[in-house]
């Protein structure tokens, strides 16, 4: 673990950790990485990030900024055009097919709209997080009868949404239902969390203390936190780490304090209209938004 | 808002639709030719006097006991080979609809270097449904009869291999037809395909594919009475025992049967879509 207060952020950084030893092995890294969609429109040009293992990364930038490419393709759920990718030590799209499927159960991404069937109740929902761990014989058992139903309401107590245990997805708010996804990876215990606008249907409060949720995860296990955010304060308050991601391209990959408010200015800057949050204008003054959630 | 602006906000729809109404209209009429398609015919004075004088036995139905004890035992027979003709297609349909459906498809992750080849290998089980239901009940049950001898085996046999092929086509649709990204996800974080089939596809697929079997097991009961016309039992045979005797008032009792058995299946099916809802 490194000690708090010193942030290792740059990719430079990042290179002189991982050379001291186990504490700043690499979890997640790409190098020269693009993805090109279907279309040809490039979503990812050339990106460079690593990130070791128990870091705390935020990823921001206005939307089509290649935000959900990156973190799916960090996830195992996309394969890149080019470069270089490894998950956890391994190259995903060089192993065999078991072989990255046991990779994936150790990589969890919430995803912005969670992908919850709209019949299923809520227990099954987030006992779903932890299939890749069990047999065929446990799942088909557990459909019967949940079999983990301390584990489902531990998980969903930490998003104070235990009594909708038993309620269906298809009854929840579409903030309720963003939370449902966020318990169900907490109750996948994977080594790495990606998070794709974890909190988009939140309200401010609600998504400050999911956040806070995440990131107390990772620090108690030692794992791995990449989010993807719109909330810019969100991200200064809760991250040590700021990648700004804008056009395909890594416009900076900084530690917090080292985060300027042009930097945020030019990152979101061309769109046209004013960035807004929570729907006011948003002031994008990183000194003072870092002070907020704290 | 310009002129140019208006004709762009014009439905650029609109036009294939037209096509396509045209195309349906022009593709009925050679089937009107080809049919010799002529209602005239059904009032012919001689056709009509000869289906007027059957059809006027109708009522009232027969209603002997004896008679009615056979209808109910060939009631039976015919529930019979429907439900287990159905049970067996069920057991062909299921795993190969699991296998044909690409929403279950873990090389599409990615996709993977291999998807095209594994898509290439799904093409195979397809083809199986297809042969399975290409050929119709009535003919397997042909040959069945021929096989196995007169009786409700060879209807149970011709309805499993038919209707397996129906069934397994119309689930991999349903699979197919709503969301894939539960199951995705599933697989996504390390789920196999049958789980993620349990827990991402199943819940929201189930009331269609209950509704969609208990559908075709009431075509079962149809079909079983049409196999029955070549020897495969159940009520078919006595109906066509009727029929060839032009015996109104008995072939009248066994279509109301039929009219009670299409009923029966119709309130199972909304028990089932309640139970489920």
């Amino acid at each position: 673990m490194r000690a708090a207060g010193t942030p290792m952020s740059s990719v430079a950084d990042v290179a002189r950790v991982a050379a001291r030893g186990e504490a700043g092995a690499p979890a997640l890294g790409v190098r020269a990485l693009s993805l090109d969609h279907p279309g040809g429109r490039r979503a990812l040009d050339a990106v460079d990030i690593a990130v070791c293992r128990g870091e705390r990364v935020a990823i921001i930038g206005p939307s089509g900024a290649g935000k959900t490419s990156l973190l799916r393709i960090l996830a195992v759920a996309q394969r890149p055009s080019e470069g270089a990718l490894e998950v956890l030590g391994a190259d995903p799209w060089a192993l065999g097919a078991p072989a990255r499927r046991a990779l994936r159960r150790r990589v969890g991404l919430i995803h912005q709209a969670p992908p919850l069937p709209p019949r299923q109740r809520v227990v099954t929902a987030v006992l779903a997080g932890r299939l890749g761990a069990w047999s065929l014989a446990r799942s088909l058992v557990s459909l019967a009868y949940p079999l983990d139903l301390a584990g489902a309401r531990a998980a969903l107590a930490r998003l104070d949404l235990a009594e909708r245990l038993f309620d269906r997805c298809d009854r929840l708010s579409g903030g309720q239902a963003q939370r449902v996804g966020i318990a169900r990876v907490l109750y996948q215990r994977p080594e790495v969390i990606l998070a794709d606008e974890p909190v988009s249907s939140l309200d401010p409060a609600l998504a400050n203390h999911a956040v806070g949720v995440l990131v107390s995860e990772a620090i108690e296990r030692h794992i791995t936190l990449v989010a993807s955010l719109h909330a810019v304060d969100l991200a200064l308050a809760h991250f040590p780490r700021i990648i700004g991601l804008r056009d395909g391209k890594v416009l900076f990959d900084l530690p917090t304090e080292r985060i300027e408010d042009t930097m945020l200015e030019a990152l979101y800057a061309q769109e046209g209209f004013a960035p807004t949050q929570h729907g006011r204008a948003l002031e994008l003054s990183a000194q003072r938004l870092r002070g907020m959630a704290q | 808002m310009t002129a140019v602006g208006l004709a762009a906000a014009r439905d650029p729809a609109a036009l294939p639709r037209l096509g396509l109404a045209a195309l349906a209209l022009l593709l009925l009429w050679p089937g009107l030719r080809i049919t010799e398609f002529n209602p005239a015919v059904l009032v012919d004075p001689g056709n009509a006097a000869t289906m007027g004088r059957f059809l006027s036995q109708f009522v009232p139905p027969a209603l002997a006991p004896d008679f009615l004890l056979l209808v109910a035992r060939a009631t039976i027979e015919t529930l019979a080979i429907a439900t287990l003709g159905t049970a067996l297609a069920f057991i062909i349909a299921f795993p190969l609809s699991l296998m044909t459906s690409q929403s279950l498809s873990l090389s599409a992750i990615g996709p993977s270097r291999d998807a095209a080849l594994r898509r290439a290998l799904r093409y195979p089980w397809r083809l199986i449904l297809i042969v399975l239901r290409a050929i119709p009940e009535l003919v397997w049950a042909l040959l069945f009869v021929r096989a196995v001898g007169l009786g409700p085996t060879a209807g149970v046999l011709a309805l499993a291999i038919t209707y397996g092929g129906m069934l397994g086509k119309v689930y991999a649709e349903i699979y197919e037809s709503g969301s894939n990204r539960p199951a995705r996800a599933l697989m996504e974080g390390g789920a196999g395909r049958l789980q993620a089939y349990l827990y991402g596809l199943l819940p929201a697929a189930l009331p269609e594919l209950v509704s969609y079997t208990i559908y075709r097991w009431e075509c079962a009961v149809r079909a079983s009475v049409i196999m029955g016309f070549v020897g495969a039992g159940g009520l078919g045979q006595q109906l066509e025992l009727s029929m060839r005797m032009l015996n109104g008032a008995e072939a009248s009792t066994i279509l109301i049967t039929f009219l009670l058995l299409v009923l029966l299946a119709d309130g199972l099916s909304a028990l089932f879509r309640r139970m489920l809802a």
